[in-house]
């Protein structure tokens, strides 16, 4: 018995060996919740965590973002990233925090339609970077009007979830503002669908006033440049929605409050609770609590049943001003600039909200035929073959009509590269019924055209399934808002594809007639013993007067 | 003696008018095509309807014709294509009209084969183009022999007391054969008989329908006997032996007598297309009718009269059908209230007999005995 018993801990030897796990030890060896599960994903993680921040830094302060990412190989699996940005720089003693300490971050704590949510990515990158290679982040930095730009190496000491300096020092920059990131990581470098090359050309589609110069690890370059100076505007700062609020955050949020009592911790708090929908929480509440009751002092109790007041009481849903799409006409563009299609449409649904979060869908279909039906109609109503510019193949987002349609999915502008299979956006596009709008599609599968669906879901607080941000929780409401804007496109895509068979077949009648029109005017020839040139003439008039007869396309 | 007109110059003036008629047709269709054009307007060619729902039975002339239905062929998209072949298959029968030559349907669709995109991918094409021309030509008095398309099957074997006037191809010398004059062999029908001329002083045409019998009756002169021109038919008589026949018996006006088996196919399809022709070429019924055509036997009567009972075979499912259609829906024997006595008595006693059954009474017993006897009651004759 005692023998036995020894190979079992007692609560005093477990409570020695028991302490607190920092944040940063805990994704140190689940690295893989942040997205760092492999080496080709680790570098395109690295990069969009960086492009990330970048953009974010310089929407916020106003200034139109030009990114450079650049990759080097430094041989041994080891790459070197570098983004820089021409943002508005960090302050030096910031850039610690900032960039050496998980979740840290400026927007965990508003709600506010934001590429960045929770403080983590950059920093996670840097971790990962010291897991594989031992090395710091390099970061460069300088502040608009400041003479020099700061220089800092930064690592993380990942007990105490806490950044650590290695050298500082002021240097000369030639860049006016902005801010550059080193990191040295362990990676694969990979073309196709979750390349770096393709992260960056989603960016651009979504991102249409943002350019990009890219270098690749083997002197490959390509750029994406801006096709609208217009910034998007500043998405509006909100307050969480009653509808929305969990048990957790309210008992949070009771403690954090500064307010003095219930009734202004609910006024002041929340969105869209006036004093009058307040007063009625707390009538609806009961525990002996009271419009004057401190928050601080709520019991565990009490605090539950006001959330299930809060979720009693009738509110007002929430403002959707909040939300920024990023509009029908830039998102045409983007696809337009980077989507070498026949036929583009684009739709934006209005705001809605789910569990009192507001959000928006947008939708873009580019629809191409290859060989295709490229045909244009002339001033004389005959029909041409367009001329079809076409694009670098490695460039092109292939659309082949054998093939299933490329999904492109966003979430507040970022693309989502991984997890499409548990993408709510990936399940409304399969609910949708393609086949009514004249497109094949398997049974449970993405339409088989050749066809880029682009979805973008914009919230002030987008609910993916996991820190990694690669999918999103397929909410009802949101399911439903997918499928209006999926339907709505592909309801023009379809009058569009009949439109475009009219006028194929319309070709192809006429194309049929021509192919004859020579053998009427042998024949006349032989008959009649035309000449050379009466034939040809006849066949000529022939041809005008089949013209004039078919029905303009 | 009975002489036909084209007799002094083998033919050769009636043909010459003929084929100036085919190539002014043919010119007229192609100049009012190439004026509709030169209008500005789609150019179409009028064609006689093919179809059964356009063929009367005309009780009076005695065969089946083509209605006044026309089709028009406008040039659109989907008759461009038979359009434009419509056109070179004229021109090709306007060259051989020309050139004193002359294609089979099967050659007339190889000679698509050098038109490209307009090549006719099958002899089906061809021929169904070939028929549309043919119909409108036939509009115009004229058959297809005279588009120079012959059909591929020759005709049928000829003798007895028959000179036919023909010329040599190559060097259109007059030549003239006689057909009682063959020894063992017979004369066969070419597969155009319009330049040929007749001389002849028999006093019936005997059209017989299997070759066996045919031997029997040349290798024995029946010819001389009975003083008779034997055409063999070889069951369904093909166009060339029927326009002989249709040819023959109208330039010497001698009546047809027709010898076939005692069955719903010797009636309705042998007998039936000899006199009347078939509903679905009816274009051309008006050239390859033989209204002088009447049925000698063997007749249902004739399995009685010469004791033939047990030299018959049961009516099988398909003869059943067959002589239900005549009785039913055919205008011909329905103008005829004794064809459908007779056919009715036929399937009364369920039975047929071929025109062998005779044997049993001796191999000659049907120049003996049977024929003689016939002749000697043709009003017996089926009509």
């Amino acid at each position: 018995m005692t023998k036995e018993a020894s190979t079992y801990s007692t609560a005093h030897e477990l409570a020695g060996r028991q302490r607190e796990i920092s944040v940063s030890e805990f994704f140190l060896k689940n690295r893989h919740l942040l997205g760092f599960d492999s080496p080709s994903k680790a570098l395109l993680i690295t990069v969009k965590e960086a492009v990330d921040n970048a953009l974010d830094a310089c929407e916020e302060a106003g200034i139109l973002p030009g990114i450079q990412v650049e990759i080097a190989d430094q041989g041994d699996h080891i790459f070197r990233v570098a983004v820089e940005d021409n943002g508005p720089g960090i302050l030096e003693n910031q850039i610690a925090r900032i960039f050496g300490k998980l979740l840290y971050g400026s927007r965990f704590h508003k709600l506010s339609q934001s590429r960045g949510q929770q403080g983590m990515g950059i920093s996670a990158a840097g971790m990962y970077a010291q897991l594989t290679t031992g090395k710091s982040l390099h970061v460069i930095s300088r502040v608009t009007g400041e003479p020099m730009a700061s220089e800092l190496f930064v690592s993380i000491d990942t007990a105490k979830n806490r950044p650590e300096l290695h050298g500082r020092k002021k240097i000369e920059w030639d860049r006016p503002h902005g801010t550059r990131v080193e990191v040295e990581i362990e990676g694969r470098y990979q073309k196709g669908i979750h390349s770096v090359d393709m992260y960056l050309k989603q960016t651009a589609i979504a991102n249409p006033h943002v350019s990009f110069h890219f270098r690749g690890p083997h002197g490959e370059a390509a750029s994406y440049t801006r096709s609208s100076s217009a910034l998007p505007p500043r998405p509006m700062e909100i307050k969480p929605h009653p509808r929305g609020v969990e048990l957790g955050r309210l008992i949070q949020m009771l403690n954090n409050t500064s307010s003095r009592t219930l009734l202004q911790f609910l006024e002041n708090e929340f969105s869209r609770v006036g004093r009058k929908t307040a007063r009625e929480i707390v009538k609806h509440t009961r525990h002996r609590l009271t419009e004057r009751s401190l928050p601080k002092r709520i019991a565990h109790v009490q605090a539950q049943a006001l959330y299930r007041a809060i979720k009693k009481v009738p509110v007002t849903a929430p403002r959707t001003d909040c939300i920024v799409p990023i509009g029908e006409a830039r998102l045409y563009e983007g696809m337009h600039k980077e989507i070498d299609a026949g036929f583009y449409i684009v739709k934006t649904r209005p705001p809605a909200v789910y569990r009192g979060n507001p959000f928006q869908v947008e939708v873009g279909l580019a629809w191409g035929r290859p060989g295709g039906a490229g045909l244009a109609v002339d001033a004389g109503g005959r029909i041409h073959k367009a001329a079809h510019h076409q694009r670098d193949a490695s460039e092109a987002l292939a659309l082949k009509a054998d093939e299933p349609a490329r999904l492109l999915r966003f979430a507040n502008r970022v693309p989502l590269l991984y997890q499409q299979d548990g993408c709510a956006i990936t399940k409304a596009v399969l609910q949708t019924n393609w086949r009514s709008y004249g497109l094949q599609q398997p049974k449970g599968a993405l339409p088989v055209a050749p066809l880029v669906i682009l979805v973008h879901l914009a919230s002030v607080w987008v609910p993916f399934t996991s820190e990694a941000k690669e999918a999103i929780a397929p909410y009802p409401e949101i399911i439903r808002e997918l499928k209006l804007g999926l339907q709505a496109c592909a309801r023009k895509l379809a009058e569009h594809l009949r439109q475009e068979n009219r006028l194929k077949r319309e070709y192809d009648k006429r194309t049929h007639i021509e192919k004859y029109l020579p053998h009427v005017g042998i024949a006349l020839q032989e008959i009649l013993e035309l000449t050379d040139a009466q034939r040809d003439q006849s066949v000529a008039a022939l041809d005008e007067v089949l013209q004039q007869t078919r029905k303009r396309p | 003696m009975t002489d036909t007109g084209r007799e002094a110059d083998g033919g050769a003036s009636a043909r010459q008018a003929l084929d100036t008629l085919t190539l002014r047709l043919i010119d007229s269709i192609a100049t009012a095509v190439r004026r509709s054009i030169e209008r500005g307007e789609l150019p179409h060619i009028e064609l006689p309807v093919r179809s059964l729902a356009n063929v009367t039975y005309d009780v009076d002339k005695g065969y089946f014709e083509l209605g006044e239905t026309l089709k028009t062929r406008t040039l659109t998209v989907n008759t461009v294509r038979s359009f434009a072949q419509t056109l070179r298959l004229m021109a090709a029968s306007r060259q051989m009209v020309q050139g004193n030559d002359f294609a089979t349907k099967r050659e007339a669709y190889y000679i698509s084969k050098n038109w490209g995109d307009c090549r006719f991918d099958a002899q089906t094409e061809s021929d169904a183009i070939m028929d549309d021309i043919e119909a409108l030509a036939s509009l115009h008095g004229l058959a297809r022999e005279q588009l120079r398309f012959y059909p591929e099957s020759h005709g049928g074997s000829v003798a007895g007391p028959l000179t036919v006037i023909d010329t040599d191809p190559e060097t259109g010398a007059v030549l003239e054969i006689d057909c009682a004059n063959l020894g063992s062999g017979a004369w066969s029908v070419p597969r155009s008989v319009e330049q040929l001329g007749f001389r002849t002083d028999a006093d019936f045409i005997l059209a017989i329908e299997t070759g066996g019998m045919f031997q029997r009756l040349n290798h024995h002169r029946y010819w001389k006997q009975a003083n008779c021109i034997l055409v063999e038919m070889g069951g369904v008589p093909t166009r060339a032996t029927r326009r002989f026949i249709r040819r023959l018996s109208d330039d010497t006006d001698l009546p047809v007598y027709c010898f076939v088996d005692c069955d719903p196919y010797g009636f309705a399809n042998i007998y039936r297309t000899l006199k009347v022709g078939s509903g679905n070429a009816a274009h051309i019924n008006r050239f390859f009718c033989v209204p002088r055509a009447q049925y000698l036997g063997v007749t249902p009567q004739d399995i009685i009269d010469y004791r033939l009972e047990d030299a018959t075979h049961p009516l099988t499912r398909t003869d059943i059908k067959r002589a239900g259609d005549a009785v039913k829906n055919d205008p011909f024997f329905a103008s005829h209230p004794r064809w459908i006595a007779a056919i009715e008595q036929l399937l009364g006693m369920g039975v047929r007999a071929e025109q062998q059954a005779l044997a049993k009474w001796g191999l000659n017993y049907v120049i003996d005995e049977y024929l003689p006897r016939k002749l000697e009651n043709r009003e017996s004759f089926l009509p």
